[in-house]
């Protein structure tokens, strides 16, 4: 029976419920840091190099926010989630995969933290093992081990049958932990525009970090499909316009559900939200400028850092459906 | 065909033979300038890596020159470099510029996409199969000589009494290899580069710093993206051991340690191998010239860069614990050569002093 602390950021938005379910299963308490605040970014800030990116700067700050808290960080190592690209090699971010060992570098007196190596490529086998190696840490029956990852991945299906009926991961997880009496009523066809937001989940759903951008775009009566509703046969299916895959799990993603939403008839427009510094995105962001190109789609990408303000972001989205507008005016015409 | 390539370092020496003895016309790539930044830096993503911006600036100016197609090296991750071509393509497509690029992926993950790729340079040229085999061997001896030259000017430069005649006459002996024809020849033009190199006069009496250079393979072999550091540092009386050679990195022993090595070296601090282009590398090779008794290490990398930037954020822990100090460049189009050389001033500087206090204190001060 132990404290575990989960950093409420990147993997936490799609895959929470597979943790807290297993943690829970075993007898564990689940501890999250708070929800991003002014200060948990300055303390990242202040804990990482100058050259890192906001997310690596925000989970920093997350881990920090969880020191003296609980009895074990639960900060795995993510190398890969699935087999998939060219040449069978999808990781994550090398960012990602130095996580761990770049926690121990920057952040002093850090409580015990568990950087279980994650690398599902091979199959699903490997997720049990990982599961045993953390059920040995925490000093856990391997038979109740194996029982409750396989629990957390009914529980985690469960979760993602309610994205795919088109709720965000925010909503999803109030149903799944009863603070919504049901599923949301998400029928509401008289919204004006469906815009996409694409991007990675630990940047369009965190509030604080996109200054409610979601929220932003719902209150100019817009509906909001992200790439995380789209079931991983759509995604790709969509995948295959590209000329080489990317080589990260988050970026595949992204760009795929981009590509999706793009060939659709009832979106009106993409929104991409990426990061400040962010490596990969240099690449994503342009090969979605091209593909929107292709398809002309209005497309536009928002880049988020320690110092956005809600204002520019609600300017740009402004003029973004204001030109909508104006492009749908012109096609009736 | 008319065919380029990327530059790096002086290694175009050996790629502009092998394009012009498979039977194409080479577009030499012109160093990379101040021009070739500004057109990369107008045409890439504004958060893409220095090598990438380089690229493409070097591209849109052999593309001018006339180049047809450009090779280059694909990859498959997780660093950006072997998504370059890609989106180098599209670019271009999008200009409206006919320059197609052939990106060869690495041969063990796709032997059939390599294979055609080379067939496709190889028979537009028409040498036969035998023929073919005995250039690409000669390039490679070219390429080997180069980096032998290089490495000697690194040990011969510290000691120059006349400011310059190093590089002078290092470019003598790259002279000698351009103009060598078979594997005989070669050997030849390089031991005569290397007779010419250890003749020059020296002082031997003085004392140079050892500094040992990490980083990512670009910035740090193409001696335009970094201002010429490692120029910089031979004349400031540093004597510097590179990391990696061209073939050192294509897999030649005796230029590089084998990867297994430098990954158990950094196991202790990051435990991950390998996180993409030289992350884990920088890690190791910082422990090992910290074992090896080098004064300093600097690492060079492009802003931006991923793999560098968690190795940046490790290499605190990693110079505390090996006690070795390491001064970290993130490169940048505003990067400035007066920048770079006050930093390695103040850091040679230092590294002079923290020298002597430990020879103090281990009670053998020289007399001088």
């Amino acid at each position: 029976m132990a404290k575990i602390g989960i950093p409420r950021t990147l993997a936490y938005f799609l895959y929470f419920p597979f943790c807290k379910e297993f943690f829970d299963s075993l007898g564990h308490e689940v501890v999250l840091s708070t929800p991003t605040s002014k200060a948990i970014l300055d303390r990242g800030v202040k804990e990482t190099v100058t050259d890192a990116c906001i997310p690596i700067k925000l989970y920093h700050g997350h881990v920090a926010d969880l020191i003296g808290k609980v009895d074990y960080i639960f900060a795995p190592r993510l190398v890969s989630f699935r087999k998939f690209g060219d040449f069978d090699t999808e990781t994550l971010c090398p960012k990602f995969l130095g996580l761990p060992d770049m926690l121990r570098a920057s952040i002093d007196d850090l409580s015990p933290i568990i950087d279980t190596r994650l690398h599902l490529r091979p199959g699903k086998k490997q997720l049990y093992l990982a599961g045993q190696e953390i059920g040995s840490i925490l000093g856990d029956n391997p038979v109740q081990v194996k029982r409750a990852v396989t629990r957390a991945r009914r529980v985690q299906k469960k979760f993602e049958k309610l994205l795919y009926e088109g709720m965000t991961p925010t909503e999803a997880m109030d149903v799944l932990y009863g603070d919504q009496p049901g599923p949301v009523n998400r029928v509401d066809d008289e919204a004006e525009f469906r815009i996409a937001v694409v991007g990675y989940p630990y940047i369009i759903y965190d509030p604080y970090v996109n200054v409610g951008l979601l929220k932003l775009l719902q209150r100019e009566d817009a509906r909001v499909y992200t790439q995380d509703m789209l079931s991983a046969r759509k995604m790709a299916q969509a995948g295959r316009e590209l000329p080489k895959q990317m080589f990260w799990y988050f970026s595949n993603r992204a760009v795929h559900g981009a590509v999706y939403f793009m060939k659709q008839d009832y979106i009106d427009g993409v929104i991409h939200v990426t990061a400040f510094a962010c490596g990969p995105d240099a690449m994503v962001d342009r090969m979605m400028e091209f593909q929107a190109k292709k398809y002309g789609m209005p497309f536009m990408s928002i880049m988020v850092d320690e110092h956005t303000g809600e204002g520019g972001v609600k300017t740009r989205i402004e003029a973004f459906l204001d030109m909508l507008r104006y492009r749908r005016e012109r096609d009736e015409n | 065909m008319k065919i380029s390539f990327p530059r790096m370092g002086y290694s175009y020496i050996a790629f502009k033979w092998l394009v012009e003895n498979i039977g194409h016309e080479c577009i030499v790539p012109p160093e990379p300038s101040e021009r070739t930044l500004d057109l990369g830096v107008r045409y890439s993503p504004e958060f893409a890596c220095i090598p990438y911006k380089i690229l493409t600036g070097t591209y849109l100016e052999v593309a001018d020159m006339g180049a047809e197609v450009v090779l280059t090296s694909g990859g498959i991750g997780p660093c950006r470099a072997g998504y370059y071509w890609i989106m180098h393509q599209q670019m271009l497509d999008e200009l409206g510029i006919d320059l197609k690029i052939i990106a060869f992926e690495p041969p063990l993950n796709n032997i059939s996409d390599f294979w055609q790729k080379l067939k496709l340079v190889w028979k537009s040229g028409g040498l036969s199969y035998r023929e073919f085999i005995r250039v690409m061997k000669v390039a490679w001896e070219k390429l080997k000589a180069i980096d032998d030259l290089e490495q000697l000017s690194f040990k011969v430069r510290p000691y120059e009494i006349h400011r310059g005649e190093t590089s002078r006459t290092l470019w003598k002996g790259l002279d000698f290899l351009d103009e060598a024809n078979s594997i005989p020849e070669i050997k030849e033009a390089r031991s005569e580069g290397l007779k010419l190199l250890n003749s020059m006069p020296q002082d031997k009496t003085r004392d140079p710093l050892k500094v040992g250079i990490i980083g990512e393979i670009y910035v740090v072999l193409e001696p335009s993206a970094n201002h010429y550091i490692q120029i910089m540092l031979g004349e400031a009386g540093v004597e510097v051991d590179r990391s990696m050679y061209l073939s050192g990195y294509c897999g030649r022993r005796e230029m590089h340690r084998p990867n297994e090595e430098i990954f158990a070296m950094a196991r202790p601090y990051l435990n991950e191998a390998p996180i993409g282009g030289h992350g884990t590398n920088s890690i190791g090779e910082t422990v090992l010239y910290a074992k090896n008794g080098f004064d300093g290490v600097i690492q060079l990398a492009p802003f931006a860069c991923i793999p560098e930037i968690v190795a940046k954020s490790i290499i605190p822990r990693v110079s505390r614990e090996q006690d070795i100090p390491v001064l970290t460049f993130f490169i940048d189009e505003q990067t400035g050569k007066a920048g770079v050389q006050t930093r390695i001033e103040a850091f040679v500087d230092l590294l002079e002093k923290r020298r002597e206090r430990k020879r103090k204190e281990q009670g053998r001060l020289r007399a001088c």
